[in-house]
């Protein structure tokens, strides 16, 4: 570890830390402590989860006692350096938590229970001594020790882990299939390839703690008998390939990855590949053929990877979340994984939490734990001012439940019997302004993108229930389209090979199913009750409210508001693109929708 | 991908051969393809026909997987790359109306490139920082909490 002097500043540093702007954040709390000769380090350290509070920084006097604050600017971090690391005194009102009010207490953590997130936010993900400080590669270590690949299998099967990607298999019995098919030469396959809209967890483990993912690779290789490995990482995550290829150089170094391993005689190397821009990549057979360099389209399983995958040798493909529970299972044992969880769902699942939630951010609960607490405790409600309506889990695999459902429990077997999955972890709370129609229509268009064409009900099927959804919100449909939208659906999901047509319906099925009155509105009176789909809405001025000031004339990108300064003004129906800038625009709230 | 316009041509190609050379089966296509899509900001024919040679495939295969992932360009994009974040999230927080702005504002629709070479307008289905939704990227930089008054005020800036 380095020598640091007095005062420690921590800034997060995770790709949402940065889009907030703590790369400016850091350069002040540098510039200011420089300038003031303060005997202060500065470090960075991965998401705490908090995304709603970014930037982030911590605070730490030589005594101990830090202080975490929220919210930061560069103007505000220099008011810090002058008044807290200067001038002794916190400054309140940014404080997120404290010595009095620590971080575990806050509502936002008190439900959560951090097992793959256990270092995220508190190491320099840069730094691999960090992560050796917090117990990094002591799972390694004890597996290599001991010698017993059975053993280390026989510990991820009593812990009841299942695969994190979706699909929830159990991971010990994809480790024994692989490890017990023959084959001249095995690979292990960290899956990276993060695609769902609305889902970051995988980014934020390997922003935050890249160590602990390549040290449950690295036992998985052991288990199964691989000496090769590799991690497929999204290509629109620049900074986790980029911590991950140093952590991958630094485990090597350290003999951690590479030959001889710790003496024990085990070799094992890991490559990094970036995927090229394909959700379906995300399938494991999609995958290898992305890895083999061809096109990455599905083909029927089985064989699974297990027994042939990369290059035709078994492979075990993991995802990043699963392989991150790896290391702590081993080191605590199964007995205290399997303790948390339901009987059918063991341990902790990471969820995105956002759209329109009060606290957003990266979450880990206890498996069991209700929607409601979630979103309500965990998330503090939609803060909009409008109530929850809907939370959409598992992305476009997944499906929309109502707020009159969500004392389901979050479990594999609960969520697929509501109709939607547990999927790999996004979760989108929605309020009262959002339109199912639209919301379906959303996921719809983006696994007709994404699907790769060689089913024909999931190239052809999801282009036609589109289309069916575009009438619908052009208020064109029919009465009967709901039935065959339904029928569509029902077929692309059974003549589809890979999950991703198998479940593209999902999101229309469970809108229909729990919101049917909404498309119906659509159908039957022409109306979108949420004002979001644009053919079926218009705005209005209020004459009694406008004054006439012309801001709204001013925005308006096509020129469809017209008015004399001082009167009332009028917007030209057939010209109005129902952009809403002028309704933003309008200092007297006088244009609303009707 | 980090683009390196200020080299020469002639230093391009350079690199590209020295690519090539490295190069040997074709479970490496795509990293080649990453690789010289870095060089040279897209894939141009000719280097496709050269990467198919080189690995011993048919042109149809390589334009087969260059034209299959989102990634690859065969066109060469603008300066600076704006990528609008089309997520769940962001799409929930008005990401349609922040791409309609900037076709506006740009004059191009989305997947164009503004005839000055200044910028090229894509989407991405999503970038995973869900919380500062709705957001873009141009080039490497994210930009979070968008307006449509916001997203064009940073273009304005990157186009001085």
């Amino acid at each position: 570890m380095r020598a640091r002097p007095g005062w420690t500043v921590t800034v997060g540093m995770s790709s949402c830390g940065v889009a907030a702007g703590a790369e400016a954040v850091r350069e002040a709390f540098r510039r200011e402590i420089a300038r003031r000769r303060l005997p202060a380090a500065i470090r960075i350290t991965g998401c705490v989860g908090m995304c709603h509070r970014e930037v982030l920084a911590e605070v730490s006097p030589p005594g101990g006692g830090a202080t975490i604050y929220g919210d930061l600017t560069p103007e505000r971090a220099a008011r810090i350096v002058e008044r807290h690391l200067l001038g002794g005194e916190p400054v309140r009102e940014w404080i997120v938590a404290d010595d009095r009010a620590p971080l575990h207490a806050l509502p936002y953590f008190a439900k959560q229970k951090k097992i793959v997130l256990r270092n995220c936010g508190f190491i320099d993900p840069e730094e691999i001594d960090d992560a050796i400080s917090m117990g990094g590669y002591e799972a390694l270590r004890a597996v290599l020790a001991e010698g017993s690949p059975e053993a280390v299998i026989a510990c991820v099967e009593a812990s009841g882990l299942r695969g994190r990607g979706g699909a929830g298999y159990p991971t010990g019995a994809k480790w024994r299939r692989t490890r017990e098919s023959p084959g001249a030469e095995k690979y292990v396959i960290c899956n990276a390839d993060e695609g769902d809209p609305g889902a970051f967890m995988d980014r934020s483990v390997l922003e935050g703690d890249p160590h602990t993912v390549l040290e449950g690779l690295a036992i998985a290789a052991y288990a199964v008998g691989a000496s090769r490995g590799v991690v497929y990482v999204r290509a629109e995550y620049p900074l986790a390939v980029r911590r991950l290829r140093a952590a991958i150089g630094q485990a090597e170094r350290r003999g951690l990855l590479g030959r001889d391993i710790l003496g024990s005689g085990f070799d094992f190397s890991v490559a990094l590949m970036e995927g090229a821009g394909a959700f379906v990549c995300g399938e494991e057979t999609a995958l290898i053929a992305s890895l083999e360099g061809g096109r990455g389209m599905p083909r029927l399983r089985p064989p699974f990877p297990a027994a042939r995958g990369l290059r035709g040798m078994p492979t075990c493909i993991n995802n990043v979340e699963t392989l991150a529970n790896v290391p702590w299972i081993v080191r605590h044992g199964a007995e205290r994984y399997a303790a948390i969880g339901t009987p059918g769902s063991r341990g902790t699942k990471v969820f995105a939490l956002a759209g329109k939630v009060a606290r957003g951010g990266l979450v880990e609960v206890p498996m069991g734990i209700t929607l409601r607490e979630i979103i309500e405790e965990i998330g503090g409600g939609s803060g909009t001012g409008l109530p929850v309506k809907a939370v959409q889990i598992g992305g476009p695999s997944g499906g929309c439940l109502p707020a009159s459902r969500f004392d389901t429990p979050v479990d594999y077997e609960s969520l697929k019997e509501s109709g939607a999955i547990m999927g790999s972890g996004g979760m989108i709370v929605l309020d009262e302004s959002a339109c199912m129609v639209d919301i379906a229509r959303y996921f719809l268009s983006f696994t007709r993108d994404e699907s790769c064409g060689k089913c024909t009900f999931c190239r052809v099927g999801t282009k036609r229930m589109l289309e069916i959804l575009d009438r619908i919100a052009l208020g064109r449909a029919e009465e009967g389209d709901l039935d065959l939208l339904e029928e569509l659906g029902r077929s692309v999901g059974i003549a589809s090979l890979c999950g991703l047509g198998q479940t593209a319906p999902n999101p229309v099925l469970t809108t229909l199913r729990f919101f049917r009155e909404e498309y119906e509105a659509h159908i039957r009176d022409r109306r979108c009750p949420a004002k979001k789909c644009r053919a079926l809405f218009r705005y209005r001025v209020d004459p009694s409210r406008c004054t006439g000031c012309g801001a709204c004339a001013r925005v308006c990108p096509v020129g469809a508001v017209a008015g004399e300064k001082g009167r009332p003004h009028l917007i030209d129906e057939a010209r109005c693109t129902r952009c809403g800038l002028c309704v933003e625009a309008c200092p007297a709230d006088a244009i609303a929708a009707e | 991908m980090k683009s390196t316009i200020a080299k020469s041509d002639a230093a391009r190609d350079a690199a590209f051969r020295r690519l090539l050379s490295g190069a040997e089966e074709s479970g490496s296509l795509i990293p080649l393809l990453q690789k010289t899509q870095g060089l040279y900001g897209y894939l141009p024919e000719r280097a496709l026909v050269r990467i198919a040679r080189r690995l011993r495939l048919s042109p149809a295969q390589v334009y087969g997987v260059a034209t299959f992932y989102g990634q690859f360009r065969l066109r060469p994009a603008g300066r600076h790359l704006v990528t609008v974040c089309h997520g769940t999230a962001c799409h929930v927080a008005g990401a349609e109306r922040i791409s309609e702005a900037l076709e506006g504002a740009l004059g191009i629709r989305t997947g164009g490139t503004t005839p000055d070479g200044l910028f090229t307008l894509r989407n991405v289905a999503c970038l995973g920082c869900c919380s500062l939704a709705p957001v873009m990227m141009v080039g490497e930089t994210a930009h979070g909490r968008l307006t449509p008054a916001k997203a064009k005020a940073v273009l304005r800036r990157r186009a001085r």
